[in-house]
């Protein structure tokens, strides 16, 4: 459904997006996963026909990016990282002039704006202005106007950034309602537990380039089972065992101050890119 | 096909324009208004020009003139829609050709154009000046408007930043206004400034629609020169479009 190949953006001498290669089938939930400024916002950009690419090629359902933008746009719905709506027009409104955009017509824009706004717990406030919604109801609205065109792939970029924990949850489960009705998405996310939670696979992203990509499970499996966090006058260092017997033998061995727990996909991370999610 | 999505950019402004009407209004007319008292009541009260009183004069230049300001005023919507609301993606992400995005955005540059010249003929008959307009005076407005809304497209669109927009304004803009034969006759000028003046689009606006409201045929070189004009910006605009994608 989303096919990269050797994708690459320059700034001058900058690199934002260094020769990424990868291949999401139809139906997945795709986690692009790295630290602010790994290029993940500009991977979407290119995608979504916002950002010229500097090399390699691209296509969505089967259309390329740059020869078939339009065809390639028609596939997708995007939902940025920034809050893109019109504060001067109702929530209703807003649903309306995105599907005009996408060519439905009017029985379809109007069945499909009160259908939309019920599922993302909104109806209640199709005729209100979006400069009255909270910040949690505008990135519910920004997820309805995406899919109001039934695009067979969804991009959300950090959905749930600046969100609290309860909006963040409604919003993960919105996300997985998306995948279960059949569309492919592709999501950028630092929050770690977002993409164990969500994804089939997950890319690690850093500088630009893909360091790891596999299930949230075998990359976990890479670093190990368990692992126990020692603090130390630097600062905390981590260990991993393939059991928790091996490792809870090695706390024992080490004394005081350390935690055993399960390994997760922050540790598959952070060993495997040798970076921090900040 | 190729012009599929048009009608969308067009309503959004639209909307956006009739929810903000009542303000809107109030802000076209408060320059007039001081054009109007300032230039035509108190300076301007005795003076006459070729048979009409400076007011009669001066009025068609004012409706030239706020043609040109609101459909340039598309640029500040659209500076709005790229920089602080970022609403510019949703077209950017749509399927929507180039064309369609500059030909509903100018259209809407013209309608807000129409609306200020009937704001403008409305002050003036409060005022006492009624003036009569005719289909060359509605050609000229609309022309007129085809020029500056589609550069206001062309210059939003290259623009990097708010303070880059304002600064066109003032270097665009603003001389235009008051070199464009809106406050005065050209014919008083020496021939070396009025050749100067007659490059500029407003020029022929203001001389065609002052031309029609006096009862005389405007010549047919005004029209031609701002179909013109707004064709070679409306290519311009077309051409920045694609290059706002960084």
């Amino acid at each position: 459904m989303i096919v990269i190949d050797t994708l690459q953006k320059r700034y001058g001498k900058t690199v934002a997006v260094d020769g990424v290669s990868l291949h999401v089938p139809a139906g997945e939930l795709f986690a692009y996963l790295g630290p602010n400024g790994a290029g993940k916002s500009t991977t979407i950009r290119i995608l979504t026909g916002l950002t010229r690419l500097s090399g390699g090629t691209a296509s969505l359902g089967g259309c390329d990016i740059q020869r078939n933008p339009i065809g390639a746009k028609r596939q997708c719905g995007v939902v940025m990282q920034h809050v893109n709506l019109d504060n001067d027009l109702t929530l209703a409104e807003n649903m309306d002039i995105h599907g005009r955009l996408f060519g439905m017509d009017a029985a379809d824009r109007a069945a499909r704006t009160a259908e939309l706004l019920g599922y993302v717990e909104l109806a209640d406030r199709a005729g209100n202005l979006v400069s009255t919604l909270s910040g949690g109801m505008k990135r519910r609205l920004m997820i309805a106007r995406a899919l109001m065109h039934r695009p067979r792939i969804l991009f959300l970029d950090e959905p749930t950034v600046g969100l609290d924990a309860e909006i963040r949850r409604r919003i993960w489960g919105l996300i997985k309602k998306i995948q279960n009705d059949g569309a492919t998405v592709f999501l950028t996310t630092h929050y770690i537990e977002e993409a164990e939670f969500l994804a089939d696979r997950v890319a690690f992203l850093d500088r630009g380039s893909i360091r790891a990509l596999d299930t949230p499970a075998a990359l976990i499996s890479r670093v190990g089972a368990w692992a126990f966090d020692r603090l130390t006058d630097t600062g905390m260092t981590t260990s991993y065992f393939p059991d928790r017997d091996s490792a809870r033998a090695a706390a024992a061995a080490d004394g005081e101050g350390h935690t055993l727990r399960r390994v997760n996909l922050e540790d598959a991370f952070l060993t495997l890119t040798g970076k921090t999610v900040r | 096909m190729m012009l599929h999505g048009l009608g969308a950019v067009y309503l959004r402004e639209m909307r956006i324009l009739k929810r903000r009407l009542k303000r809107h209004l109030l802000g076209m007319a408060v320059s007039p208004i001081l054009y109007l008292v300032a230039f035509g009541t108190a300076m301007g009260a005795e003076a006459r020009f070729d048979g009409h009183t400076y007011l009669e004069f001066l009025l068609p230049g004012l409706a030239a003139m706020t043609a040109m300001t609101q459909s340039y005023g598309t640029a500040t919507e659209i500076n709005i829609a790229r920089f602080y609301l970022h609403i510019f993606e949703e077209f950017q992400a749509a399927p929507i050709s180039n064309v369609a995005y500059v030909l509903g955005e100018v259209l809407s540059g013209i309608t807000r154009a129409l609306i200020g010249v009937a704001l403008i003929l409305g002050l003036g008959a409060a005022t006492g000046v009624v003036l009569l307009p005719g289909p060359w005076f509605w050609l000229a407005v609309v022309l007129n408007a085809f020029v500056f809304a589609s550069l206001a497209v062309f210059l939003a669109m290259i623009v990097t930043g708010h303070g880059d927009q304002a600064l066109l304004t003032s270097f665009v803009i603003t001389p235009m206004a008051f070199l464009g034969g809106t406050f005065f006759p050209l014919d008083r000028l020496p021939e070396w400034a009025q050749a100067i003046l007659h490059l500029l689009p407003l020029t022929h606006a203001a001389q065609a629609m002052r031309a029609d409201v006096f009862g005389q045929a405007p010549q047919a070189m005004h029209f031609v020169i701002l179909a013109g004009v707004g064709a070679a910006v409306f290519a311009l605009a077309l051409a920045s479009v694609g290059r706002a994608r960084d």
